[in-house]
This record gives structure tokens, sequence and C-alpha cells, in this order.
């Protein structure tokens, strides 16, 4: 597979023990690069390797079943797959099960289930955790849809308990106080798909190399203000733009400069666009923020507290989904802006004791 | 298998036209379907309003999900055109949350959980399990020739009953918890649908073996609980689009009208 340049070392440790579910079969490593499934796509080679791979466990434990000898689990098609279904909808973060009744209610494509949302955590301050697994499950039992937690930076270990839970994103989130200061999670070892934050490019291509299925722009969580959103979705966009037209040469100095693979940097400039999708989060407020960003250019958006810390959550949150999915329509946008109270109350970046989005390396 | 892939389209005997497809882009993923569809020379457009949906020969119902599509399908006011449009014969192509929309019955849905009703199925939803149970697989497809397609299941839909008319392409082996039933059944794919039923239950608790369709046609209306749309593999929308370019009824014909006679009765 030449096109998996870039990930010799990464996608090696996929090949092994992955905390797999039972009957998972673990997937090859090139069936797990990124780059076996770029957008492109149309390559047959995209089709075989993991295909292919000789699979043959049998499902753990009863073993009464014999399944389909060739079935893949945790592969990074299927994880990637998730979030390209969550496309132009609204991932909404509840700390409770009637929270998530209503973000559902609204059409919310999935939720983040957590204990306490991004503007309380940060008025609360100590260290913030993942979430009580009891918490989780109950939110899992409400809803139909996705639900996502968080683990801390690093912390594979809380990951390894959502991914126990069946959680169907693990988010290893800045919001939470991080575990490690210099590593994050390997992720291909998890049959669980994550996403991750990234400021720039280059901390997006680093959390891609470690296997995150998905990017979201940090921005600033908790703050209402959706002017860091805003500023590292342009910064990872526009390196995007200027990768594109860079010749061969420079493509390397782009690497250096990232501190990011090589070959991801090529799929980059090859296809104009992140590996994985590119999703929004931090700061937005409004049906007017959503339409702001997936304008210029995310795929969908993550709303944390500016959702329930506003007056009419129900209300607000039908018309952030509505914003999203007609982004360029104004008069759809201008109409669901209308009469909705009022919103998160927000805070300038000056004012800030904590910046989460510098958390992540 | 790009060849074969060409030579499959050409054989067809379709003009260089196969027609104006539309794809629901309220949410989910219609931009691999939008790309494919135009690498097989179809004029593919987004469809977002009422507007869209006139002068189509098809559509897709892609990959999302049913309760955001389908509240969105409401507030745009497309739901009850759209109704009028698939009862009137329109072929409609529905993967996995499209599938979903067009099938008879859903379970594990919300209480206030709608479907077109086009074609006589029973669908659980997220029947495969949660994402880490979501798979791909080799599948193969009666009808399609050029060897296996790459099967991806995303939290797919699992298909727990077909009725009489609906012509099962390909199926799967999947573990089905006995107390869910209705499939325990070694049918291969493609044979009489209907047969997949049966009123054998084993002992609660346990599981079965059985194999669950993944890929049904009934007149007009094709769906699969995977995305043939994320491998870059391209027949099965060439067959869609054979199916939009020649009138639907394409082997079945008995079955597409029984299932018409069905649903108007």
């Amino acid at each position: 597979m030449a096109d998996s340049k870039g990930f010799s070392s990464d996608s090696g440790s996929s090949a092994g023990d992955s905390g797999s579910s039972a009957g998972a079969v673990t997937a090859a490593p090139a069936g797990n690069s990124p780059a076996g499934n770029s957008p492109a796509g149309n390559s047959p080679a995209g089709n075989s390797p993991a295909g292919n791979a000789p699979a043959g466990k049998g499902p753990a434990g009863k073993g009464v079943v014999a399944m389909a000898s060739d079935r893949s689990t945790g592969t990074m098609r299927v994880k990637r797959g998730l979030a390209e279904m969550l496309r132009r909808g609204v991932i909404m973060d509840v700390v409770t099960p009637e929270q998530a009744k209503i973000a559902e209610d609204a059409g919310a494509v999935a939720v983040m289930a957590l204990e306490r949302v991004p503007a309380d955590i940060r008025r609360d301050g100590g260290v913030a955790r993942m979430s009580d697994p009891a918490l989780i499950s109950q939110i899992q039992e409400t809803v139909t849809i996705p639900v996502m937690a968080k683990a801390r930076i690093g912390h594979f270990a809380e990951a390894q308990i959502l991914e126990h839970l069946g959680v169907d994103y693990v988010d290893e989130s800045e919001v939470l106080t991080p575990a490690d200061e210099e590593h994050h999670i390997d992720k291909w070892r998890f049959t669980v798909p994550f996403v991750c934050g990234a400021t720039n490019l280059g901390e997006a291509l680093r959390r891609i190399s470690e296997g995150a299925a998905l990017i979201r722009s940090k921005g600033e969580a908790g703050t209402g203000n959706v002017v860091e959103a805003v500023a590292h979705l342009r910064s990872i966009l526009g390196d995007i733009r200027a990768i594109r037209s860079c010749d061969a040469a420079e493509r390397y100095a782009w690497a250096k400069r990232l501190a990011a693979p090589i070959g991801l940097v090529d799929e980059v400039a090859d296809a104009g666009r992140l590996p994985v999708p590119l999703f929004c989060a931090g700061g937005l407020a409004t049906p007017a923020d959503a339409a702001l960003v997936m304008q210029l250019g995310a795929e969908a958006v993550f709303v944390g507290s500016g959702i329930f810390h506003s007056s009419d959550p129900p209300r607000r949150a039908r018309a952030i989904v509505e914003a999203t999915t007609h982004f360029d329509d104004v008069d759809i946008v201008t109409k669901v802006s209308t009469g909705l109270g009022e919103a998160m109350a927000g805070i300038e970046m000056g004012e800030l004791g904590v910046h989460l989005a510098d958390r992540g390396w | 298998m790009e060849e074969q892939q060409g030579s499959g389209r050409r054989a067809s005997g379709r003009h260089s036209a196969p027609g104006r497809i539309g794809v629901l882009a309220l949410q989910g993923d219609s931009v691999e379907h939008l790309a494919i569809l135009r690498d097989l020379g179809a004029e593919a457009t987004s469809v977002r309003d009422g507007r869209d949906l006139r002068g189509l020969d098809g559509l897709v119902l892609p990959g999302g999900e049913s309760t955001t599509i389908q509240m969105l399908l409401e507030s745009s006011g497309m739901w009850s055109e759209l109704a009028l449009l698939i009862a009137s014969g329109l072929p409609v192509f529905g993967t996995c949350a499209g599938m979903i929309l067009l099938a008879s019955r859903v379970m594990d849905g919300r209480s206030d959980q709608r479907t077109f009703d086009a074609i006589d199925l029973s669908v659980r939803r997220n029947g495969f399990g949660r994402q880490v149970a979501s798979f791909e697989s080799d599948l193969e497809v009666e009808g399609i020739a050029g060897g296996p397609i790459r099967a991806v299941f995303i939290r797919a839909p699992l298909i727990e009953s077909v009725g009489p008319g609906v012509e099962v392409m390909a199926s799967v082996a999947e573990p089905v918890a006995a107390r869910r039933g209705p499939l325990a059944s070694e049918q291969r794919s493609g044979g009489n649908a209907s047969d997949l039923r049966t009123d054998g239950r084993a002992p609660a608790g346990s599981r079965v073996a059985a194999r669950v369709p993944v890929l049904c046609r009934s007149g007009p209306i094709l769906v699969s609980s995977f995305h043939p749309e994320l491998t870059g593999d391209s027949r099965l929308h060439g067959y869609f689009l054979d199916m939009v370019a020649r009138g639907y009824p394409l082997v079945a014909t008995e079955a597409g009208s029984e299932a018409d006679k069905q649903r108007s009765a």
C-alpha cells in the first residue's frame, strides 16, 4: 500500500491488541490507516487489505455462532464512517437523561454525556475527570442517537472504561484536566473511535497520526464566545489551502513546521482536506454562530454550554439544528434566530483565567 | 475492478445521460453519494427543499441520523411532497438511515418515528449494536458481477423480517438474539425473501445463527443496511441508475407488482 506512507510506525501499533469487544476481529494495519481511506478513495486498494487479512478469530466467549470470517471492527473506515454520518449535524453536551431527551427531541445527531458542562467546570475549578459511568449508562438508555463521552488527555484507562461502556465516540478532551502532559492516548489500540481537539493543522495531523478519526477545532469551551472557534477553524483551513498550492519540496518544510508526518501532509496537499472530518467546537451559542462556522468550512458543530445555559434550551437547540443544516439559507437562519430569549452570558477572552485550548500538544 | 464496473455500466444499454438523481442533503453523508453518482455520469443534485424535488428521475436517501433527518424533512415541508413522489413510483435508494425512512415498520425507534412505508420490511434501529460493533465485511450480491462488495456497517439497522415481494439481494451471518426471534434460518441470499421468516424460536436468552438480509429491493425501492458510498465502489449505485433508466422491475416483475398491489390494498 503505497498510500500508507508516513504511517509505518503509527499504524503498526494497530495490529496487536486492540481493546476490542467480544467477537471483534482486529484489523490489519493498512485498514486502519487513514491513508487507506483517503477521500479520493476510489483506488481498489481501499477495498482489499483489511478484507483479505487472515481474520478467522471466532467470537470470544460463548462461541455459539459462526460469524463471517472477514468481519472487521474498529477499522479506520468504520471509525471515520460514524463521523461522516454526523455531518451537517449538531452534537450537544448534556448532563442528565432529561437534557439528553431534550437534545434528541430537538434533532441532535449525537449527545456528549458529561457531569458538568464546560462553563460549570470553569466556574467550579478543581480537577475535571471522566463522568460517572452510571450517568453515561443512563443517558445511553434514554436516547437512540449516538452517545459520546470525554476522557482526559492521555488517560487511556478512562478511555478503556468508556469503550467498555459502549460509548460511540470518545472525546479526548482539553475540557477535562489533562492526565499526561506529554502523551496523548494511543488511539489505534482502541475499537471505539476518538475525536480530538486542535487549534491548528499541525495539532490536527498529530492527533490523526495517533489514530483520531474525527477532529474538532477547539475554540474556547464554556465561554459562549465564538472568537476562538473561528480563529482555530480559519487556521486549520487556511493552512490546508496554503499546502494545496505548494510544490513537493515545500511539503517537507510544511511537515517540519507543523511537526506532522510528511505522509499526512502529502495527503492533505493532494486531497485539499483533512483525512478525517473536521467539526467545530468551543463557544458556539447561537444559530448564527453555527451558520458562521459551517460557512467557514466546518462539517458539523458541537454545542456545549450554549444550549442548557440559555433561557429556552429546547427552542435554542432546535434553532441551532436548523441553522446548521440550512447554514447557507439566510432566510431560514434569520427565522430560527428570532425570539429565542437569552443566550448564555458569555465571557471575553481577556477575562479568562484558564485557556483550555492551550491543553494538548 | 474499475474496468469491470465500467463495462457493467456500458452493458446496461443506457444512453449517456442516466438521469437526474437527487440526494437528500439535510444531514448525513450526502457528499459521497453525489460524488459516486457524478462519476457514473448522472446529473446528481442536493435536495434540501421542495423545489429540489422537482424533475427528479430518482432519489437517494443517505446515511445519517434517521430521527434528525425525519425532523428536518418535516420542518422543511418536504415530508408530504416526498411521500407523494414515493407513492407514485419514484425510484429511491435508501442506505442505513435512508432504509429506516423507507421501511414499513421500525423497532427501537422513537415514539414519534415515521416512515414512508415504501418497502415491506421490519427494521430494528442500531440492530447490529453500538459503534464498537460496527464493522466492514465482504458481501456477495445477487445480480452484481465483479466479485464481492466491501460493505461498511455503521450502527447499522437490522432487517428483522421481509414481506412477500421483497427480493433479498445480499445477507450476512449475524448472531441474532433468540428473543428477537424471527430470522433463525440458513436461507442464502437471493432466495425467496419470505422464507426468511420462521417461527422457530430458540430458548430465551441464547443467540442463534442467522443470515439477515442487508440489501433488499422491491419494485422501485432499493435499500441497504450498510454504506456502499463509503468504499468508492460504484457498482450498487450503477445498479440503481439501471433501475432508474430501465424502469424498475428489472428481474422481479411479479414481485414488484405484488408489492404494488399490497401497498394499494
